[in-house]
């Protein structure tokens, strides 16, 4: 019986996560004044381009087929240890955060190696922008983790956010708070959201992550975009986990209450994008370091209670 | 505990990433100002119990100079002196942020070595050195006139700050008299800018090096 | 008597921005400095009597009708001292300033360096900020309390800034800047030293005045004085010149007008060396004596090097004569962080360093007003065009350096005396190599200025010296020269417990 809770939550998330793109659309649309995608919007593309055949350049190799595979497969496994509403998925051990890091790290890095196996120069441009960031946001990311791992003396993930409990926030507010501020930057950074890049730009020039996966097509693309999907999910369910630490007891009310939240992120992350202009190229570091910062000092704070 | 007073501080941490990030003129200035305003409530809040009568009065005095009149002179000096209003760093701004980072990591330390008395706010200490220390970041490292003012007030800022973690009180007339220094340091200043503004053109002090006793070649001519 | 002292040039200095007629400001000018003089003098002549000289060193002001904590201002023999020494330059200053004044309404001069014509900042700004600026320095000098010296010393830097910016240049401008900030800066500095000391004391429940202090020396948390002495000592003696931060000094003194010039090096550098000794004092209470000395001994001796470097290859003479002035502030530091004897060497030194000093920077202001210029290389043959001034010139160069008999020499013999008794054979060597070297650096400046032929320029008219300018400088030399010759009883009473007070007795 102990298997069907995680199994139910790992689920939930594999079919939801291709809601949140679809929420945040819709938000920004009423943001602009139009009617916009259907919520849907995103299953539909997922099934069309699951039924078409893939073309592939003459100069690609296996490298960039197994690119978008390997990717989504490192999400899908990062999924076993996220926690769902602050209970423990199907894997749950000291210090798998640094698994979940080194996961992600994993989906980057073959994006980035498929991108460069095209050969082309917008793609090469894009796979540099995507780097030169992550050098920032994944040390923000890291750091937050760290200093979440010290506030509650735990260092698995479904350990630490399980043990964020109220009486925490209260006595740490400052902390969590800092730390909310910089996994939010780290999210709107890792999805490619405004500030930091526009996942509707058509002009390859000022893309970051869109123009890395131009050259993919069919079932292919479709994994990218459920990867993507799974990644926002990820940083979003993070989010939710630290400002939702109430436990109620009961599975279903929490569950139901996690995904309640998990819409909410995604309305956040939709209004936030209307409300706020895309950064300059040469600024998204800035936003980074920003991000960098307040997990440092997060962390800083903690060690020194 | 009083999270609501660690929460201000953090939030002055903060303001000193911001100050040392951001780029206007004008929005340093209030940045100042706020930092003034956080820091002057301060010891409204971190004491237990209802407040003084005289720390009300002060602390009223100190949010109205540093405010509204600080920002409001400022603000005329830059105003008046038409140069870009940008701040013109002479270190790129992640270079600003890490030293920034760097010297609340070394305030840390500083703070647990120096043998002051236990402060019941904490990270008092730490966030005045480096308030201070971003104030001299601020001089040092921008060019403009008016950004070295801001730089000696946020020095003063964490002065203050420093002054309440030690819970040195001072009597009335003398932190009276220190604020009317710092008042009338930053009046006279402002007027020097406007002079500077009016003398050179501009108010980018890097242009001050006629005075020199290393450029011995160009000395005097 | 103080309150009438500080409320004196306080009052005469706001009337002094509504006075309209120029001659009835002066008068104003002159008048509010005798009478500051006479006050000064009345009271120094109280202590030297000897009935009262108890009730003074207590620090309570006349008789004990005050408790020493309730005092704001009072007079020890210290304070004493250096009012005097302000008060008598401000008494020359005036003089002088009142020929200066009007010589600079006929003719503004123009700008030696770059020829543009000045246009001098309204006179009631100038006279008025500089009897302001006498209010301050009387506070300075008066003060009992560590934060209440704070803020009179940093209203000092305050009130003198438009006085460096009396000639509205750009170079004026670029000095009054760089005065301004860094001496802010630095005092902020001393803000936080305090704050050390308030906390080095609370849990004597010490305070932050000097009698508090004092008496409750034995209980101070020692590393956190440590720390106020630091913070205090950076903190004025940026303010007082002390190498290495004592950049501003060259800048502000060789723009500023001769008259300003003196009085910031004559008056406010006491001022500010006033603040390093009241908690010098306390921490020599509080037997920490060893630890400020070594500071106050490493950085004089650096002062006096960094002076003697820069003194060399120097062209222009107000500079010149800015870097002597952190030479002597060096020689005082190390005075009394040697401590015993020496002690009485510096004050002594810091009496005959001001008057001359101011006498020399009088003397450079009617040299830069015959020659229009600032730079030593173009001066020459000063004693043919001006014979009077250049014997002054001649004479101050003399006595600044230490050739006997003056009190200059009386001091740095004392404290090198005290530096052979206490043997440190090497800092008593380092100190008169570099003592040579400064000898070497200013005569050649100084004989080549005075002697040689003087080169007419085309359309120099023959210059007529002004009397009343010149009084000032040789009355403060003759008083040099008195002084290391013979120190009447009074003065040394006054010295010796000057020196007591140092060394941290009440």
């Amino acid at each position: 019986m102990e298997i069907v809770k995680p199994l139910t939550q790992y689920l939930a998330v594999m079919l939801l996560s291709p809601l949140l793109p679809g929420v945040i659309n819709r938000v920004k649309a009423f943001f602009g004044g139009r009617r916009g995608q259907p919520l849907l919007q995103l299953y539909f593309d997922l099934y069309k381009l699951f039924l078409k055949t893939p073309v592939y350049s003459r100069t690609t190799t296996w490298v960039f087929k197994a690119g978008p595979v390997v990717g989504v497969s490192a999400l899908v496994a990062a999924l076993a240890v996220l926690p769902f509403a602050g209970r423990p998925s199907f894997l749950t051990f000291e210090g798998d955060f640094i698994f979940l890091l080194y996961l992600l790290g994993l989906a980057r890095f073959v994006t980035v190696l498929a991108a460069l196996d095209t050969g082309s120069a917008f793609e090469g441009m894009g796979a540099s922008r995507e780097m030169q960031f992550a050098v920032f946001a994944e040390p923000a990311f890291f750091l937050g983790l760290a200093a979440l791992a010290r506030v509650t003396g735990q260092s698995s993930l479904a350990g630490m956010f399980g043990a964020l409990t109220g009486d925490i926030w209260r006595t740490a507010a400052p902390v969590l708070a800092l730390l909310t501020a910089s996994l939010l930057i780290v999210l709107l950074a890792e999805n490619s959201r405004v500030p930091a890049d526009d996942p509707n730009t058509h002009l390859e020039l000022t893309m970051i992550h869109e123009v890395m996966v131009l050259d993919h097509s069919g079932p292919e693309l479709a994994y990218i975009l459920y990867g993507a999907a799974l990644k926002l999910w990820l940083f979003g369910s993070l989010i939710a986990c630290m400002v939702l630490p109430r436990h109620s007891g009961s599975w279903a009310l929490n569950s139901a209450l996690f995904i309640l939240m998990m819409l909410g992120m995604a309305v956040a992350v939709g209004v936030l994008e209307s409300i706020i202009a895309r950064l300059r190229l040469t600024k998204v570091p800035y936003l980074l370091i920003t991000a960098f910062a307040f997990s440092a000092l997060a962390l800083i704070f903690q060690m020194g209670r | 505990m009083h999270t609501f007073a660690e929460l201000i501080i953090v939030f002055v941490i903060l303001l000193d990433l911001a100050l040392a990030v951001t780029g206007s003129l004008s929005s340093c200035i209030r940045l100042v100002a706020m930092q003034g305003v956080v820091a002057g409530l301060l010891p409204l809040l971190a004491g237990s119990g209802a407040p003084h009568t005289r720390a009300v009065i002060f602390a009223v005095v100190i949010v109205i100079l540093k405010g509204a009149v600080f920002p409001r002179l400022l603000m005329r000096a830059r105003d008046k002196s038409g140069a870009r209003k940008d701040v013109e760093p002479l270190i790129s701004y992640p270079a600003s942020i890490l030293l920034c980072l760097g010297a609340f990591i070394a305030s840390s330390w500083l703070g647990s070595r120096l043998p002051l008395p236990q402060a019941n706010v904490a990270w008092i200490v730490p966030a005045s050195l480096s308030t201070i220390f971003t104030g001299f970041l601020l001089i040092t490292t921008r060019s403009k006139a008016i950004t070295q003012v801001l730089g000696y007030l946020v020095i003063e800022n964490g002065i203050y700050i420093f002054g309440l973690a030690l819970f040195v009180e001072q009597p009335l007339m003398v932190e009276l008299a220190i604020l009317l220094d710092v008042f009338v340091a930053v009046f006279v200043m402002g007027i020097a800018i406007f002079h500077i503004s009016r003398e050179f053109d501009h108010i980018d002090t890097a242009e001050l090096s006629e005075l020199s006793d290393w450029r011995r070649g160009e000395y005097g001519k | 008597m103080i309150i009438a002292m500080l409320l004196l040039p306080l009052a005469a200095g706001i009337l002094a921005f509504i006075i309209r007629s120029d001659p009835a400001r002066r008068a104003l000018l002159l008048w509010t400095a005798c009478l500051h003089f006479l006050l000064t003098g009345l009271l120094i002549a109280d202590s030297a009597t000897g009935g009262l000289m108890l009730s003074f060193l207590s620090g309570a002001l006349s008789g004990p009708r005050a408790a020493p904590e309730a005092v704001w201002f009072a007079y020890d023999a210290l304070g004493l001292l250096f009012i005097g020494i302000t008060s008598l330059l401000f008494l020359g200053a005036a003089h002088y300033a009142v020929r200066y004044l009007a010589l600079e309404k006929r003719d503004p001069g123009e700008d030696a360096d770059d020829g543009s014509i000045f246009n001098n900042a309204p006179e009631a700004v100038f006279t008025g900020c500089l009897l302001l600026f006498l209010a301050a320095m009387t506070a300075v000098t008066a003060s009992r309390h560590m934060g209440l010296l704070w803020a009179s010393v940093e209203a000092t830097t305050l009130l003198s800034a438009p006085l460096i910016y009396f000639h509205r240049s750009k170079r004026s401008l670029e000095a009054t800047w760089k005065y301004l900030l860094i001496c802010s800066v630095g005092i902020a500095l001393a803000l936080m030293g305090n704050l050390f000391l308030g906390a080095a004391g609370l849990k004597a429940g010490a305070g932050l005045d000097l009698a508090g202090l004092l008496s409750n020396s034995g209980v101070l948390d020692k590393p956190l004085l440590k720390a106020a002495f630091l913070f205090l000592f950076v903190g004025y003696g940026t303010k007082m010149g002390l190498s290495p931060f004592h950049t501003w000094l060259p800048d502000a003194h060789s723009e500023a007008p001769a008259v300003v010039s003196a009085l910031l090096s004559g008056a406010l550098l006491n001022c500010a060396f006033l603040g390093i000794l009241r908690v010098n004092a306390v921490c020599a209470s509080a037997g920490l004596a060893d630890f400020t000395g070594g500071i106050l001994i490493l950085f004089g001796l650096f002062s006096i090097l960094t002076a003697a470097l820069f003194m060399l290859g120097q062209r222009d003479y107000k500079r010149l004569l800015a870097y002597s002035s952190i030479e002597h502030m060096g020689i005082l530091a190390l005075g009394i962080g040697l401590g015993g004897g020496a002690v009485f060497g510096a004050i002594l030194g810091a009496l005959s360093h001001s008057l001359t000093k101011a006498g020399l920077f009088f003397t450079s202001g009617i040299v830069v007003a015959a020659e229009k210029t600032k730079r030593i290389s173009d001066v020459r043959g000063l004693w043919r065009r001006a014979p009077r001034t250049a014997a002054l010139w001649l004479a101050g160069f003399f006595l600044i350096t230490g050739m006997p008999p003056s009190g200059i020499f009386l001091a740095k013999f004392i404290i090198l005396k005290e530096a052979v008794a206490l043997k440190h054979y090497w800092l008593a060597g380092a100190y008169l190599l570099f003592l040579a070297v400064l000898f070497a650096g200013m005569a050649g400046v100084f004989i080549s200025m005075t002697f040689g032929e003087h080169e007419a320029k085309p359309g120099e008219k023959p210059f007529d010296e002004p009397a009343g300018m010149l009084g000032p400088a040789a009355v403060f030399f003759a008083c040099v020269i008195l002084a290391g010759l013979f120190i009447p009883g009074w003065l040394n009473g006054l010295l010796t417990a000057a020196a007591q007070n140092i060394s941290g007795k009440l």
